[in-house]
C-alpha cells in the first residue's frame, strides 16, 4: 500500500462522515416529523425521500450534476454569488455521499424513535416537561442506540457510493477519488493488483461498520 | 455431474447473447458516428449479418476482452492498447492494421471568448477537461503532448479525466471545465463547442487507430469481410467524411 492509498482510504472517510455530519440534524429532524407527527404532504415527502434509495444512483448523479453544474441553477448561483466551484472538487463528493445516504439514516432514525415506547413521552409531557425537554431528555436518549445504528448504516452506504459519485465528482486522482471510483479506475488501467487490494479494504471497512452497527442494534450496556 | 450442467447452462447463455448473424465490433468512442454509419452502409449489402457496436474507451473494451467478451473485432485509438492485447495471446501480430490518422485539437465552449491559442495558455485555466491520462488513448496521446512541451507538471493539477474522450468533450459541452482536448472528429460533431487551436503535428504524438480480428471472435467467419470492408474504399469515405485520415493500405503493407 502507498501512502496514496492511504490518503485515498482517509479521504474517503472524512468525506463519508462528512456527508454523515451535514446530513444528521436534517435527518434528525425529518425522522422525528415523519415518526410522531402527522401533516399534510407525508406520504409524498416519504416517497421522495425514498427515491434515492431505489432509483438509479446515475440517475440521483445526473440530477446533481445539472442542478450544481457551472451552468445549473444552483450550482450557476453559487458560483457568481460567492465564486463557489462544487462540481469536480471534494465539496461534490460529500454532496453526493449525503444525498445517496440520507434515506438510510432517516429510515433507522425514524425506526429508532419509533421504538421509543410512546407513555414515557406522555408521562414527561404530564409531569411539565416541554415538547422540547421531553424530545432531548426522553425520546432523544432512549433512541441512541438506533441513532448510533443508523450513523453507521448511512457511513458504510456513503462509502461504497458509485454511481452519484462518479457524475459529480470526476475521476481526479487526490482531489475527489474515493475508493469505489478507485477500484473502478484501477481496474480500467489495467493495475488489477491495486484494484484487488482496495476491494479488499473497502470490504474490510464495510464488515466493520456493519458489525458494529449490529452491535448497537442489539442494545450493548455502554450505550 | 451438477457441475457440468451448470457450466453448460452459462455456456448456452453467452451463446445465446452473441447470436449468428451477429457480428461485434468494439471501437473506441471517438469512431462511434463513423462506425455506426458504416455498419449500416455494409448492412445493406449484407443484410444477413447485423453489425452490433460497442463504444468506449479502448482501455475499458480491452479490459472486457481480456475478461472474455464475445468480441469479433477490436477497433483501438492507439497502437499501445492493441500490443497490450497482443502481447496477452488474445490478438495476433499478423492481424493488426493500422487504419486511421486523427488530430488532437483544443476546444471550448462556443461562447467562451477565452484567449487560448496555445499549450502554454492551457495552464492558465482553472480547469481542463481530458480523457483520464492513464491509460485512455485520447488522455494519454494529450499528456503526451503537454509533457513534451514541459508542461504537464503544471497542467496535470488543474485536469479532469473523463472515462473516454466523449465524456471529456461532454464536460466543456455543459461547461464544468474552461477547455477539453479531445479528436479533432469528436470536435466536428458537437454544436456547442468551437475549436480554439489545433495541436501542431510537430508537437502532437502520432495518433494512429488500429483495427483487428480477435483470436476468440465468437463469429469470425463473417467478422472476416467486414474487418476487410473497414480497410475498403467505402468505409475510408466514411472515415474522411468524419475529419480522420485514412492510412494508405500501401504504407503499412511493405
Amino acid at each position: 500500500m502507498t501512502p496514496a492509498d492511504g490518503q485515498l482510504i482517509l479521504f474517503t472517510l472524512s468525506t463519508a462522515a462528512m456527508a454523515v455530519l451535514v446530513s444528521f440534524p436534517v435527518g434528525i429532524a425529518v425522522a422525528w416529523a415523519l415518526a410522531r407527527k402527522r401533516w399534510p404532504g407525508k406520504a409524498l415527502v416519504e416517497t421522495l425521500l425514498t427515491l434515492p434509495l431505489v432509483m438509479p444512483p446515475v440517475a440521483t448523479g445526473l440530477i446533481l450534476l445539472k442542478l450544481f453544474g457551472r451552468r445549473g441553477p444552483v450550482g450557476g448561483w453559487l458560483h457568481q454569488t460567492f465564486g463557489l466551484e462544487v462540481i469536480f472538487t471534494p465539496k461534490a463528493v460529500v454532496l453526493a455521499l449525503a444525498v445517496m445516504s440520507f434515506p438510510l439514516l432517516v429510515r433507522s432514525l425514524r425506526t429508532a424513535f419509533e421504538e421509543i415506547p410512546r407513555d414515557l413521552e406522555e408521562a414527561a409531557a404530564t409531569l411539565g416537561k416541554s415538547p422540547r425537554q421531553v424530545f432531548f431528555r426522553v425520546s432523544l436518549p432512549l433512541a441512541r442506540r438506533g441513532i448510533a445504528a443508523g450513523i453507521i448504516l448511512a457511513f458504510a452506504r456513503a462509502l461504497g457510493e458509485f454511481g452519484a459519485t462518479v457524475m459529480v465528482a470526476g475521476l481526479i486522482p487526490g482531489v475527489t477519488e474515493t475508493l469505489p471510483l478507485a477500484i473502478y479506475r484501477s481496474f480500467q488501467t489495467g493495475d488489477d493488483s491495486r484494484a484487488w487490494l482496495l476491494a479488499g479494504v473497502s470490504a474490510g471497512i464495510a464488515f466493520l461498520a456493519v458489525a458494529i452497527s449490529g452491535w448497537f442494534g442489539r442494545g450493548k450496556r455502554w450505550l | 455431474m451438477k457441475i457440468r450442467a451448470h457450466s453448460w447452462f452459462i455456456l448456452s447463455l453467452f451463446a445465446a447473447f452473441a447470436k449468428a448473424g451477429e457480428v461485434r465490433i468494439a471501437a473506441a468512442a471517438s469512431l462511434s458516428e463513423a462506425i455506426t454509419e458504416i455498419g449500416t452502409t455494409y448492412q445493406a449489402s449484407h443484410p444477413e449479418t447485423k453489425i452490433t457496436p460497442v463504444f468506449a474507451g479502448s482501455n475499458a473494451l480491452a479490459r472486457q476482452i481480456e475478461s472474455g467478451a464475445p468480441i469479433d473485432l477490436f477497433f483501438s485509438a492507439d497502437e499501445k492498447t492493441m500490443e497490450g492485447l497482443v502481447k496477452n495471446g488474445l490478438i495476433a501480430k499478423e492481424a493488426v492494421v493500422p487504419v486511421l490518422s486523427n488530430a488532437l485539437v483544443v476546444v471550448v465552449s462556443r461562447d467562451s471568448s477565452l484567449p487560448i491559442r496555445s499549450a502554454e495558455d492551457l495552464a492558465k485555466l482553472q480547469r481542463l477537461s481530458i480523457a483520464d491520462p492513464a491509460a485512455v488513448p485520447a488522455g494519454v496521446y494529450a499528456k503526451t503532448w503537454l509533457a513534451g512541451r514541459g508542461l504537464w507538471e503544471k497542467i496535470q493539477p488543474i485536469t479532469v479525466a473523463a472515462e473516454n474522450v466523449r465524456g471529456a468533450l461532454a464536460v466543456v459541452e455543459a461547461g464544468n471545465a474552461d477547455a477539453a482536448i479531445v479528436y479533432r472528429t469528436d470536435a466536428a460533431i458537437s454544436q456547442k463547442v468551437k475549436i480554439a487551436f489545433d495541436v501542431p503535428a510537430a508537437e502532437s504524438p502520432s495518433i494512429v487507430y488500429p483495427v483487428a480480428l480477435c483470436k476468440e471472435a465468437p463469429n469470425a467467419a463473417e467478422a472476416k469481410p467486414f474487418f476487410e470492408f473497414l480497410q475498403g474504399e467505402k468505409a475510408a469515405d466514411i472515415f474522411r467524411k468524419r475529419g480522420f485520415t485514412v492510412i494508405p493500405p500501401a504504407t503499412v503493407k511493405p
